[in-house]
């Protein structure tokens, strides 16, 4: 497989690995059956994300989209993470390979069902 | 960094002793077997003796040996040219739905001229089960196709039961032994078979070189249309170096078949009770005996296999996969669909085929990086995480 540098070193040394224990906000998608994965955990504060975690069952290219997508969450505002598309994701990736584009939408995928996690247990 | 190859059932390294006959052969045998003259006859000798050998091997006459540039060719042209030979007798051919792309392939592109093909399941352990081959002949039924052996689960078909069957209703068996030559014994009349794929660079001889056997009285229509090499069944010049390459590969399994798969069993045995002692929620896939000696394929729990290939290859262990990741088509390998592997292992299979150069140094230095990679990708994996909480 043509990986970056980028989704390499991503993937030998992923940030924000693992559960986030004060997460208030957290987004699961896909399943073992499509061998994908993926959790991510936000802790959200006066709108802010304060810290991002995240943990995948997947491919090179699922593991380094999850992991970029962690760094680029930390310190942006709800309207930014909502907004945040896979586009950033694999360009932040220095690019990914056609067949592997979908990893970087499950991200995507991942980080708005973790805002809707929020307002979910705003509402409650 | 150290490179630990396990992928032999990919292609194997062409043996120092067949690149060196195959380099002799370059200066003093360059002429074109088809031409008359001196340097032409000499060349023509060559292909002959290699025929020979090769017939030998695996218990046929020299005239039912055709060289052709591989063992996909040698499916199409089973498939294809007794589709065509056959097509006014019935247009029903019967395969697995394990085989190999090349038959697969070929199968689905008659379907497009109005064959019917039958794909039988396996079992759990990717075996044809004779039962079902029993089921699904037909009057119009003119070819059986069931590999010997499976490229990626490594599990070896009844394939002297399903030629006795195929004789009593005189339908054509073919079989595709690239994967079982020099593994498991291949002999033409014990396989009861009518045709059989073989290939060069699985058995240590070079790339872009096959076989197919016919049998005697057998009639194909010709796949490759042109001048009348191979008894006018296979036309194009002769790919002299490469059929004595071949040969050389063939004559080494000769005088070491046996030794040779005792030492791919010893090396794969202690491969996978290393792996099974050391690593939790291991899955074996294919059957733990009717497998040929050099293959293991696992699936390794909670974790999916293209990543787990990545890793191993950063430490220069080359595996391979049957992940859904690694195949463009976001499918898992047909193979393993086949097996109906649970959806919590079909992403991680992983296939570890060891060789003549596998020691057992290398197998120790691949657990130990093997047990490394599991750890870090589990650490990260949601699956693992839940299944530790429960």
């Amino acid at each position: 497989m043509d990986y970056t540098e980028k989704v390499i070193d991503h993937f030998k040394n992923p940030r924000n690995v693992g559960e986030l224990k004060d997460a208030n906000a957290i987004g699961r998608v896909g399943s073992p059956s499509c061998g994908d994965k993926m959790e991510m955990y936000l802790k959200i504060e006066d709108g802010v994300i304060k810290d991002a975690t995240f943990m995948t069952f997947g491919c090179a290219a699922a593991i380094s989209s999850s992991s970029v997508a962690t760094e680029l969450l930390k310190g942006m505002t709800i309207e930014e993470a909502k907004n945040l598309t896979n586009q950033q994701v694999v360009m932040r990736l220095g690019g990914l390979p056609d067949e592997k584009i979908h990893c970087s939408v499950m991200v995507e995928e991942a980080v708005k069902a973790a805002l809707e996690d929020y307002y979910k247990r705003k509402i409650d | 960094m150290r490179e630990v190859y396990l992928d032999y059932a990919a292609t194997t390294p062409t043996e120092m002793r067949v690149a060196e006959k195959m380099n002799s052969t370059y200066s003093n045998s360059y002429g074109n077997p088809s031409s008359i003259h001196a340097i032409g006859r000499r060349a023509k000798g060559y292909v002959e003796e290699a025929r020979e050998i090769i017939a030998d091997y695996i218990g046929a006459d020299a005239k039912e040996i055709y060289f052709t540039s591989g063992g996909t060719e040698s499916d199409n042209w089973a498939i294809k040219g007794t589709a065509f030979a056959l097509k006014d007798k019935g247009r029903h051919i019967i395969t697995s739905c394990i085989e190999h792309h090349a038959i697969l392939h070929s199968c689905e592109f008659l379907e497009n001229f109005g064959f019917d093909i039958t794909y039988l399941p396996v079992d759990e352990y990717g075996s044809v089960e004779i039962s079902e081959l029993k089921k699904a002949i037909r009057e119009d039924t003119i070819l059986i196709s069931i590999m010997t052996a499976n490229n990626e689960m490594g599990t070896i078909q009844p394939i002297k039961e399903i030629g006795e069957i195929a004789k009593k209703k005189s339908i054509l068996f073919h079989s595709d032994a690239v994967q079982a030559l020099g593994s498991v014994p291949v002999n033409v009349n014990e396989m009861n078979v009518d045709m059989l794929s073989l290939s060069g660079h699985k058995i240590y001889g070079p790339k872009g070189i096959g076989i197919m056997y016919i049998k005697k009285g057998v009639k194909l229509e010709p796949f490759m249309h042109g001048g009348a090499q191979e008894f006018r069944q296979r036309a194009g010049t002769h790919n002299v170096t490469d059929i004595i390459g071949f040969a050389e590969a063939v004559k080494m399994l000769k005088e070491n078949d046996k030794k040779y798969a005792e030492h791919y069993k010893t090396i794969r045995d202690y491969l996978y009770s290393r792996i099974k002692n050391e690593i939790e929620y291991v899955k074996l896939n294919g059957h733990s005996e009717k497998r040929l000696p050099n293959n293991l394929n696992i699936s390794i729990g909670f974790v999916e296999g293209e990543a787990l290939l990545m890793s191993l290859d950063m430490e220069g262990i080359c595996v391979s996969t049957g992940s859904a990741c690694s195949s463009g088509s976001l499918k898992p390998s047909h193979v393993a669909e086949a097996l109906k592997i649970d959806d919590e292992f079909i992403h991680g299979t992983t296939r570890f085929t060891v060789g003549r150069m596998t020691t057992i140094d290398d197998i120790d230095y691949t657990v130990e990086k093997l047990k490394e990679v599991v750890t870090r990708l589990r650490a990260m994996s949601p699956l693992y995480k839940d299944r530790r909480k429960n």
